[in-house]
């Protein structure tokens, strides 16, 4: 069965700086990948060429075999139009590390935009779909409230019921606990843990090792925009082969 | 002493003439207002636009019609476009001269406000399948008017103001009723002194309205 996300030599530049130098992965259904790697490694940049917020310089992504963000025509490739795109972005979630909720709106209402806005639905159809969404992730009791009255871990809750709501093949996780304060950080990774465990198809980009170490299924460690090392975390975490993986887990333990 | 003399015999007939201006002041003010808060999006829009050719003709039009004075845009249209064969009345003229002259402005406060929404709205609006537009309607305007009101209403009374050069274009406001009654009566300081007051009256509860629209905002933020 072909892999659900598939990138081929993946190069992004900014500039003269080359933050990812041919990045080639491929992600099953219902695998849960953890991408660490010290900052400026390139997760960042990886995860947000996945859904096109960063055009990638070179290389390609797909997502069900699909193409995503450009089309093949007469024999060359060509970058999609803003509709097009937004077509295919309804399929990928993505959690942002500071949440990005939308504080003119409640958090129904931050949940239900999308479905109402993109997919259509009728208000009553998408407000039960919210409901339920913000219900799964323990926050039932507060789909009235604006964020700026919700906690970090709440906020970033609200984020991850948005992003379900539209039923994404695929979610994208960009440092999600990094902006909370320590005590928050676990019912944020309380609710991934759910997800991962619903068989959803993640990609994990996160500084949370032992997290990472028990939700996935293989652990990606990045450094200067390549992949150095890869496999299953008991191998990646504990028995690292490369020098590079084995001095960053050191840093990491040593904090 | 003379001019209160002056004021207590013909200060009642100063202030109701002079009324008299106050629909056509008003509603240049109002229509024009409306004008340019609509063709100033769209100057906005294609400003923010990542097209360069888009962007272009809109900094041209911004330049044009801040660095030009609002007289002669009037007397362009006034007197100018009646040589293509379109003559407006002194009322359409005033309207879109001000309209025009106000939407560079306004597109100005649009940007601003626009540009002061978190690029990370942008994103998650984006990511979750919304297209540009969408995500604009929907997401980026919704929370930027809040931090155009004050600024809107500012401008809106210095529009107010504006609208004293109309008589230019032969609108009968009331700067137009004051330059009669002071030829009529040669009172200029009593005649033009009710004037201001009549402005006055207009755009102190408009700026008492921004300075409460400021202090809701900071209150919201």
């Amino acid at each position: 069965m072909a892999p659900l996300l598939r990138i081929v030599d993946l190069h992004k530049r900014f500039g003269a700086l080359e933050v990812l130098s041919g990045i080639s992965i491929d992600v099953a259904r219902g695998e849960k990948v953890s991408i660490i790697g010290p900052s400026g490694s390139g997760k960042t940049t990886l995860l947000r060429c996945i859904n096109y917020l960063e055009k990638p310089s070179a290389g390609h992504i797909y997502i069900d075999g699909k193409l995503i963000g450009e089309a093949e025509r007469n024999g060359g490739y060509v970058h999609l139009s803003d509709r097009e795109l937004a077509k295919e972005r309804q399929e990928i979630g993505f959690v942002f590390q500071r949440f990005n909720l939308f504080p003119h709106l409640t958090a129904l209402d931050n949940v239900t935009i999308a479905p109402r806005k993109v997919l259509g639905l009728p208000r009553e159809e998408a407000e039960a779909r919210g409901r339920e969404m913000l219900t799964k992730v323990g926050l039932g009791h507060k789909i009235g409230e604006y964020p700026e009255r919700l906690s970090g871990g709440q906020q970033q809750r609200v984020a991850i019921a948005r992003v379900l709501a539209m039923q994404p093949k695929l979610m994208l996780f960009d440092e999600a606990t990094s902006a909370l304060d320590p005590e928050l950080i676990g019912e944020v990774l309380r609710v991934m843990r759910q997800l991962a465990e619903e068989g959803r198809t993640m990609v994990i980009v996160t500084h949370e090792i032992q997290f990472a170490g028990e939700v996935s299924d293989r652990v990606v460690f990045m450094d200067g925009g390549k992949i150095v090392e890869q496999g299953p975390p008991r191998e990646v975490l504990l028995k690292p082969q490369q020098p590079r993986t084995r001095e960053f887990l050191k840093h990491i333990q040593d904090r | 002493m003379y001019f209160l003399n002056v004021l207590e015999a013909k200060g009642w007939y100063f202030l109701t003439t002079l009324l008299g201006g106050w629909p056509e002041t008003a509603g240049v003010a109002a229509a024009s207002l409306v004008f340019a808060l609509i063709v100033g999006l769209f100057i906005a829009l294609l400003r923010l636009s990542r097209w360069r050719l888009l962007r272009f003709p809109a900094v041209a039009y911004v330049e044009f019609f801040r660095g030009t004075p609002a007289l002669v845009q009037l007397f362009v249209i006034y007197f100018g476009l009646p040589d293509t064969g379109f003559q407006p009345s002194p009322l359409q003229a005033a309207i879109v001269g001000l309209g025009l002259n106000g939407a560079a402005y306004l597109s100005e406060i649009y940007r601003a406000g626009i540009e002061s929404i978190h690029r990370g709205q942008l994103e998650a609006s984006l990511s979750l399948g919304m297209t540009p537009a969408s995500a604009m309607r929907y997401i980026i305007l919704p929370q930027a008017i809040r931090t155009m009101l004050p600024p809107i209403t500012n401008f809106a009374i210095v529009l107010l103001k504006d609208t004293a050069i109309i008589f230019a274009v032969g609108v009968v406001e009331i700067m137009a009723l004051a330059r009669n009654l002071v030829t009529e009566t040669l009172q200029s300081a009593v005649v033009y002194l009710i004037a201001g007051a009549i402005y006055l009256c207009m755009t102190i509860p408009m700026a008492r309205f921004a300075a409460r629209l400021e202090r809701a905002k900071r209150a919201w933020q």
